[in-house]
């Protein structure tokens, strides 16, 4: 089936009444995504769009409603306490679109998650969310190029996952899960957890890993593949050609002065791990589906 | 973000951390009243760009230094003139060099021992990291690779902030003693503040300096700011110096694009971050040099297309664009017209080659075919870059 999030998915979205948040909401709830609340502050007892019950806090729409996920549109100096705010609402999962957040308030947050009486888990920001593909989409990717299936695609980027799903859907392979775990340097679920959890998912029996220049997360992921996962993996990475010292577009895409982080050492984790390695962004299914046959 | 040794200094000490008395200086008048306050002790001249390896660095015209320990104001006088208005080349400039339009003139220091004192934000572990070494005044990834016992690290947890204990244990493993110890818990304690209030990414001090009597001072300091928390201080926002950013860059930020400039010949053109590098490197991969890093964003409207065209037309160096939109929310068909809009609106004057694909890929690839833009259309990325890569080499 999945991981993370599936027809049974209850959504509450931070943020519904702002355009960003009411325009992506309208594209899930048409996915067939179950919306059952929505918060504004100072709006609580409206109805969005004559359909979606708004409130107060998270914490309401946990208590009225039943959510037991959440989505955050809101902008970036009041993202972080959106997300502070899911945590303390015991939200399982929360999904943190937001681009910009200030990296000082994500290292808070950070610390918050680690916490031993924390239930959250976070995704993003600064990321295209989840998908399971014919149950759940939660987030701004577009749902039509997904299509139900067996192969799970973890990606720091947005459109870069786009491609790959395309290129799956394409040659009949569908996905299973499919997430973004965002671009910036300080976030909720690594390359590693998101590996681990489609490892440990019965209905995932492929993997694709697409990450980018900067620290060191893919590296990480690739250790625990190379002791851990037997499922085939495929894996591209993304700023090959990138200058050293410049951030490319996204925050954590950077190889530092001293050379560390680059898409040569990162490919070599996973000549390692044993990952079959797209060199171009035009190949990654083909690389999944040269050691995976469905 | 990053500011100049002099708005640095000036912030440090606002933090209570002891530097040389200094003044910046944009002009020989400026330069006078610098030198009248400074006296007639030894004085340093400093360049004040962003860029490292000042010290080692040369001018485009031959003059060597672009810091300069002096012992007389008609000294500083000549040094400065020398320096003000001209282009120092550093091995961090590129060989473009950058035109120095700031100097710092200071007070000198009789310098007994160099330390190195820096606090970054470290992703993995999301924490601040304080790095000290005893080994000051040179290149601290040198120090790291060569002798890596001589790093101090110490992480400050987001939550507790810096405790006394710490700044005692990193006074202690630098080898401080008596009133040394509590100098350099003042510094630590005002540097790590500056760092946390401000939002910055990297405070560095590097030297940080004991003098003769065994005082401690900050020598030179870089800063860089989170972009992402400019709008909670203002006071920062205004260190911006343009002339230390590419005007290409300043134009693209002003229609919410991320361009940056890079110094090969085929422009791209592309919708998200991850994406813009994938095309970058295939490019790469087929033999070509990009010349860009470009990310329209989600949403890119004809307007921003339009502003992307003429940004990377403006490049001397282009030879050809790819553009490379994933049609997802937004569809192909209306990228499609706002791409053909766009092209016309400029002046086209290199090979263009476009690869839609995504929602209504087909309606988008007529409008294409049927614009009368002269422009190639290709099925996939790895096709387009390699059209791209052919026309731009059979042209030049």
């Amino acid at each position: 089936m999945s991981i993370l999030v599936n027809r049974d998915t209850r959504l509450v979205v931070q943020g519904i009444t702002g355009k960003t948040g009411t325009f992506h909401t309208q594209q899930c709830i048409e996915y067939g995504t179950k919306v059952v609340a929505g918060v504004t502050p100072g709006k609580g007892g409206q109805m969005w769009e004559d359909k979606v019950p708004v409130c107060n806090t998270v914490a309401e729409a946990v208590k009225e409603h039943g959510a037991n996920a959440s989505v955050i549109y809101v902008p970036p100096a009041f993202a972080a306490d959106s997300i502070l705010e899911a945590i303390e609402a015991d939200i399982p999962l929360v999904i943190c679109i937001t681009e910009g957040v200030p990296v000082r308030d994500m290292a808070e947050v950070r610390r918050r998650l680690e916490f031993n009486d924390t239930k959250t888990r976070l995704i993003g920001p600064n990321c295209p969310g989840i998908i399971t593909p014919g149950e759940c989409k939660i987030g701004i990717m577009p749902g039509y190029i997904h299509k139900p299936g067996r192969v799970g695609v973890i990606s720091r980027s947005g459109t870069l996952t786009y491609e790959a799903v395309w290129q799956l859907t394409q040659r009949g392979h569908g996905q299973s899960t499919c997430i973004g775990i965002g671009g910036d340097p300080i976030n909720g679920t690594s390359q590693l957890d998101a590996v681990r959890m489609l490892n440990e998912d019965p209905d995932t029996d492929a993997i694709i890993m697409i990450g980018e220049i900067g620290g060191s997360a893919e590296e990480e992921a690739c250790a625990y593949i190379k002791e851990n996962v037997k499922k085939p993996v495929a894996g591209f990475i993304a700023g090959a050609s990138a200058p050293k010292g410049r951030t490319m577009g996204h925050a954590g895409a950077i190889v530092s002065a001293s050379g560390a982080g680059t898409a040569e050492a990162k490919f070599a984790a996973m000549e390692d791990a044993g990952v079959s390695i797209a060199r171009n962004p035009s190949e990654i299914a083909d690389a999944l589906l040269r050691i995976y046959k469905g | 973000m990053n500011i100049h040794e002099y708005q640095a200094k000036h912030l440090l000490q606002e933090y209570g951390v002891p530097v040389p008395r200094g003044y910046a200086a944009t002009n020989s008048r400026e330069v006078e009243t610098a030198l009248s306050h400074l006296g007639d002790e030894m004085i340093v001249v400093k360049a004040q760009i962003h860029a490292g390896g000042r010290g080692k660095g040369t001018f485009t015209d031959g003059y060597k230094g672009g810091v300069k320990v002096v012992k007389t104001p008609e000294a500083a006088r000549e040094a400065a003139n020398h320096m003000l208005d001209n282009t120092l080349v550093t091995a961090q400039t590129g060989p473009e060099g950058r035109k120095v339009q700031t100097l710092y003139l200071t007070e000198g220091c009789d310098i007994e021992h160099e330390y190195y004192l820096a606090i970054v934000l470290d992703r993995e572990t999301a924490q601040s990291v304080i790095i000290a070494s005893t080994e000051g005044g040179m290149d601290i990834e040198e120090v790291a690779d060569k002798t890596p016992e001589k790093l101090i690290r110490v992480s400050v947890c987001p939550n507790m902030g810096l405790r006394s204990h710490q700044c005692r244990q990193v006074a202690f493993a630098l080898g401080f003693k008596g009133d040394q110890v509590k100098q350099f818990a003042g510094i630590l304690t005002g540097v790590y503040k500056m760092f946390w209030e401000k939002n910055a990414m990297l405070v560095e001090i590097n030297p940080l300096v004991t003098d003769k009597d065994g005082n401690l001072s900050a020598l030179d300091a870089k800063v860089s700011f989170d972009g992402n928390a400019i709008f909670q201080h203002p006071d920062i926002g205004q260190l911006r110096d343009l002339n230390e950013e590419d005007p290409k860059e300043i134009e693209a930020s002003k229609h919410n694009l991320a361009y940056i400039a890079l110094d090969g010949n085929i422009a791209c053109m592309v919708n998200g971050a991850g994406l813009a590098m994938a095309t970058m490197d295939i490019i790469q991969s087929f033999g070509g040099s990009p010349a860009n890093f470009l990310d329209v964003g989600g949403g890119a409207n004809e307007d921003q297309v339009t502003a992307a065209f003429k940004i990377i037309l403006s490049d001397p160096n282009v030879k050809g664009i790819l553009v490379n939109i994933f049609g997802g929310i937004m569809k192909c068909d209306v990228i499609a017209n706002g791409i053909v809009a766009a092209a016309k609106n400029v002046d086209m004057t290199v090979p263009l080659v476009v690869r839609l694909e995504g929602t209504n890929v087909e309606a988008g690839k007529k409008i294409l075919r049927e614009s009368g833009v002269a422009l190639t259309p290709a099925d996939s990325l790895a096709q387009a870059a390699e059209i791209i890569v052919e026309q731009v080499q059979s042209h030049s």
